[in-house]
């Protein structure tokens, strides 16, 4: 960087496939990810002459169910509108999308700033539309698939509130997750369920005026999204650096060479010609209609952190890593209720279980370990049964297989030894065996009592309570011997 | 008498009596066709297999019903040969709209219109001629040429419907849909002595229909005489779940309405309605028919509706503003006409350009100018207040009289050709038929009389949803005047 120091400033466009079983303005099934082209379509959704649109009221309900959860407000009266491009994928020529008067607008959603405190990023609207075909490329031909044509589709369009690439990240990762509490939407972006456009500018500290936007396109993955942005930001301040100007254009981001280019000039804008849509009528929707939906939102990431802080004596930042993914969230809550230990509990799940979920590469809801069997082989634990070492090879056993804790220790004899009389020829044994190491413990090197525990941890296969073991092999070595 | 000179509730009543069978009837309406067509030209399909198919169809239907003495219950429409204006969507039969674009394109899908027509086991003969789109007046922006006016074979059946028209005037089918976006069903029934109505906004379902201007265009019923034309209205009517437009009211019937007895019924004639640019001959022919109302105990009166001569700009921006979006899935990609082409652009670009008429181009381009940046406000918008503004006008006449009436076109079917010299004064010719589609209120044409041998139509305007009401005046003219009865010569 140079001598000046330089404000980067982002808004991020999010688009959002909703989980509907049908499509957007049709009765074609919205689930078509796995099926063969042009299967899921019908005279609407392929736009055949004189087919018209009705609206898919599930649609409208998660959408003011998201409008709700990003603190927004819902439009009483909402239109739809006509977008006006001309593309392959794009049957009608034009698009079903909001334009005026959107469905809900005016919220916020809380992330983590720069400087480690919460921070609100404003939410200027939320709407909803329909999502476009697909193009295929095959042999130098572009095939038209219209599955997608007409899947409803989510917008959340932020105010430019980002300071940074890793602010624009976590606030992706906190729709994301609202999403994913709602049950609205996978906000699968590798699938390509969520897809994001971020348009940023850069400015020299404590200049007034917004320097010039530039769009990106096209963000399709957290990383894609992080990296884009770090690069745009350095290629802007490098240009302002030399004293240039940046151009107002749209981008492209380019995975593989790690940079971005040019996909539209200023000039080459389009001009979408924005009208209401003359087949469907304005959206009325009544305090009822809202009111009944926002009895059914469930609890929102940041009053379960707030919750788990509170309840649990969780971290701001440990709360953050349980509340994450709902699924996760509730697991870790039924495990607490069988093992009132909340802190234990967050130990194991985040360590142990989050290890076998991230190489297994499952969510949590695929795992064999049920919340109580956990608490079970916590509370074998806590008895004495076993050792920590013995229970963590038990959960690797019971991740792998579903079997209770119980019935591996059992099956395998794992049940720890704590009968000193037992452990005691253990210990004697060793020390007979290893004149040297005792002399030169008992000459002053102290560290090597952790080797003896080891040994003694082997004879007995880890069974051994280690606090017995400790303290008999203190009486051992500090007595005459 | 020639049973093809039949309307459709003559023909019922002899069907229902097993006078005569509906393949007969069908058989007759597709000799008349072929007869008449190479001068009338009112059809763009003909589908003759399909229809007497239909045909046998009914007859089962009918000998059943009358074995078991069930034949008053039968739908009305049973049998009787139906033609459909070809922007409305059959399926399995090409559906043209008029344009080369569509040519050779065959609907998967019934528009609702059609399904309802199946389902009373109408006879569906085939589709008639139409304005490219239903952009026109005449039938003269067709890609497969204009149709004649069988009252006058040099002159127009008026339009977009007039394939509709002229095919019911030269009795090449019993009756007919068309569909009414500034005047398209109230003009073409005038120019050939028919009656035609214009529903309200919502209450026919567009499902199907071939989109020009989504907030004007409306499926309309046109017939030989009021009664076919009521009882086509009654089977098309009704809420459609696949038209979010489509109004759930229910619809109030129309045949005990058909009386004679108009008496009290208060009467707006309004002075715009008469005054420059309509031919006198019209204007004197309309005023009789008014005067003949009042003769049966209407109350007549005249007002006043300042707005009218700003309906054709409101109109025209408008219609032209919703063609440029609804003619946009005309790419080639799906089906239609596809041009060949190296890049997607150029396949768009001469797709369109080889696909599309001159008229068909000249709308798209106004709509698309008046949805612009910089001009959506000056233009669109602004025309979009200017349409309340009627819409109240009317509201605020209709506080003082039940209907309004006047001419319905301000000049007599003209000389094929006519148009295309005068494209502006085309424009102009949709003057006393737009308001009352910007309003979204029903309109309705009935034969008023002749002017030196061409048919004059008198256009009754009602309130929303009072349909009634206009059947009920047309109805009770056309009892004291017999003009339908009259029929062109040859
Ligand atoms: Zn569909």
């Amino acid at each position: 960087m140079g001598q000046r120091e330089y404000e980067v400033i982002i808004g991020m466009e999010v688009h959002a496939q909703l989980l509907t079983r049908s499509k957007m303005f049709c009765g074609c099934s919205a689930d078509y990810v796995d099926a063969p082209p042009n299967t899921h379509v019908c005279p609407v959704c392929m736009a055949l002459p004189g087919a018209l649109p009705v609206i898919n009221r599930a649609a409208v309900e998660a959408t003011i169910r998201v409008g709700l959860a990003l603190n927004c407000e819902i439009a009483p009266f909402s239109v739809f509108a006509r977008k006006n491009y001309f593309y392959p994928d794009l049957p009608k020529g034009y698009q079903i999308s909001q334009y005026e008067l959107p469905l809900t607008y005016n919220g916020w959603v809380e992330i983590e700033g720069n400087d480690g405190q919460p921070k609100r990023v404003r939410i200027r609207r939320a709407h909803l539309e329909e999502d476009t075909g697909k193009l295929v490329h095959v042999n130098g031909y572009s095939l038209v698939d219209l599955n997608r044509a007409g899947v409803p589709l989510l917008e959340i369009v932020s105010e430019a509130d980002m300071r940074s690439a890793e602010e624009a990240h976590r606030y992706l990762l906190k729709l994301r997750t609202i999403l994913r509490y709602l049950g609205v939407s996978t906000a699968d972006m590798e699938k390509g369920a969520m897809r994001c456009e971020a348009n940023l500018s850069v400015r020299p500290r404590g200049q007034q005026t917004l320097g010039t936007k530039v769009e990106i396109k096209n963000l399709n993955s957290f990383k894609a999204v992080r990296d884009a942005i770090t690069y745009e930001v350095k290629r802007q301040i490098a240009i302002l650096e030399q004293g240039g100007t940046v151009e107002q254009v749209t981008l492209g981001w380019d995975e593989h060479a790690g940079r971005t280019f040019v996909q539209r000039t200023k000039e080459e804008a389009h001009d979408y010609r924005y009208f209401p849509e003359p087949d469907l009528l304005p959206l009325e929707i009544s305090r009822e209609w809202v009111e009944s939906l926002r009895a059914t939102l469930p609890e929102l990431p940041d009053a379960k952190i707030q919750r788990f802080m509170q309840t649990y004596g969780l971290s701001r930042k440990e709360a953050d890593i349980i509340a994450v993914e709902r699924e996760v969230a509730e697991w870790y809550e039924t495990a607490v209720a069988a093992y009132p230990h909340p802190r234990e509990v967050y130990h194991w799940l985040t360590g142990e279980i989050f290890r076998y979920l991230n190489e297994a590469n499952i969510p949590i809801t695929a795992m064999k370990v049920t919340p109580d069997a956990l608490a079970e082989l916590l509370r074998l634990v806590e008895d004495g049964t076993i050792n920590r070492n013995t229970a963590k090879s038990v959960l690797q056993e019971m991740l792998a297989t579903g079997q209770r804790p119980r019935t591996i220790v059992d099956a395998k004899g794992l049940a720890q030894v704590s009968d000193e009389a037992a452990l005691r020829a253990v210990v004697d044994e060793i020390i007979a065996a290893h004149p040297d190491e005792v002399r030169r413990y008992r000459e002053g090197k102290k560290g090597l009592f952790g080797w003896f525990m080891g040994q003694v941890m082997r004879a007995t296969r880890g069974k051994a309570n280690p606090a017995t073991v400790k303290k008999l092999l203190s009486e051992r070595l500090e007595g005459d011997g | 008498m020639e049973l093809y000179r039949l309307t459709a509730h003559e023909a019922r009543d002899l069907l229902r009596k097993g006078e005569i069978t509906a393949v007969e009837l069908t058989e007759a309406v597709l000799r008349r066709i072929e007869a008449v067509e190479p001068q009338v030209r009112a059809y763009i399909t003909v589908s003759p297999d399909t229809a007497l198919a239909q045909a046998a169809a009914a007859d089962q239907r009918l000998s059943a019903a009358r074995r078991s003495g069930e034949v008053d219950t039968l739908p009305p429409l049973l049998g009787i040969p139906i033609a459909v204006k070809d922007v409305i969507s059959t399926r399995g039969l090409r559906t043209t709209c008029g344009s080369r674009m569509l040519e050779r394109y065959i609907p998967p899908y019934d528009a609702t219109v059609v399904r309802r027509l199946r389902a009373q086991g109408a006879v569906i003969v085939g589709k008639t001629n139409t304005d490219e789109f239903a952009m026109g007046w005449s039938t003269e922006n067709s890609a497969f040429g204009p149709s004649r006016n069988p009252w006058d074979i040099t002159r127009v059946p008026g339009g977009s419907s007039g394939g509709s028209a002229a095919a019911l005037a030269a009795d090449e089918a019993l009756i007919a849909l068309g569909s009414d976006t500034g005047g398209s069903v109230r003009q073409p029934a005038a120019f050939c002595n028919l009656v035609g109505l214009r529903p309200t906004y919502g209450r026919v379902s567009r499902y199907g229909l071939v989109a020009f201007a989504s907030s004007l265009d409306q499926i309309g019923p046109m017939a030989k005489d009021v009664l076919d034309c009521a009882l086509l209205y009654e089977v098309i009517a009704g809420h459609d779940p696949h038209d979010s437009t489509s109004i759930a009211q229910p619809v109030e019937p129309v045949l005990p309405a058909l009386n004679g007895d108009i008496r009290g019924v208060r009467i707006g004639v309004p002075r715009e309605y008469f005054g420059e640019g309509i031919h006198a001959g019209v204007a004197e022919v309309v005023r009789r028919a008014i005067a003949q109302l009042e003769s049966l105990g209407a109350h007549v009166e005249e007002i006043t509706l300042p707005l009218t001569r700003h309906s054709i700009p409101v109109y025209y921006l408008i219609a032209t503003a919703e063609a440029s979006a609804n003619l946009a899935r005309y790419d080639g990609v799906r089906y239609g006409h596809s041009a060949t082409a190296t890049t997607i652009w150029e396949h768009f670009t001469r797709t369109r350009g080889e696909g599309f008429g001159p008229e068909v181009k000249r709308r798209i381009i106004l709509g698309t100018y008046a949805l612009s940046a910089g001009y959506y406000e000056a233009y669109y918008l602004r025309a979009q207040k200017v349409r309340t503004l009627i819409r109240r006008e009317f509201e605020q006449a209709f506080e003082r009289v039940d209907i309004i009436a006047g001419p319905v076109a301000p000049v007599l079917p003209w000389p094929i050709g006519w148009v295309m010299e005068n494209p502006v004064q085309a424009y102009l010719t949709d003057l006393l038929t737009v308001s009352q589609a910007i309003a979204g209120i029903p309109a309705l044409s009935v034969p008023a009389g002749f002017h030196e041998g061409l048919p004059v139509g008198l256009q009754l305007v009602g309130r929303p949803l009072d349909e009634v009401t206009l059947f009920r005046v047309a109805y009770a003219l056309e009892q004291v005047t017999e003009w339908h009865r009259q029929r062109p010569t040859q």
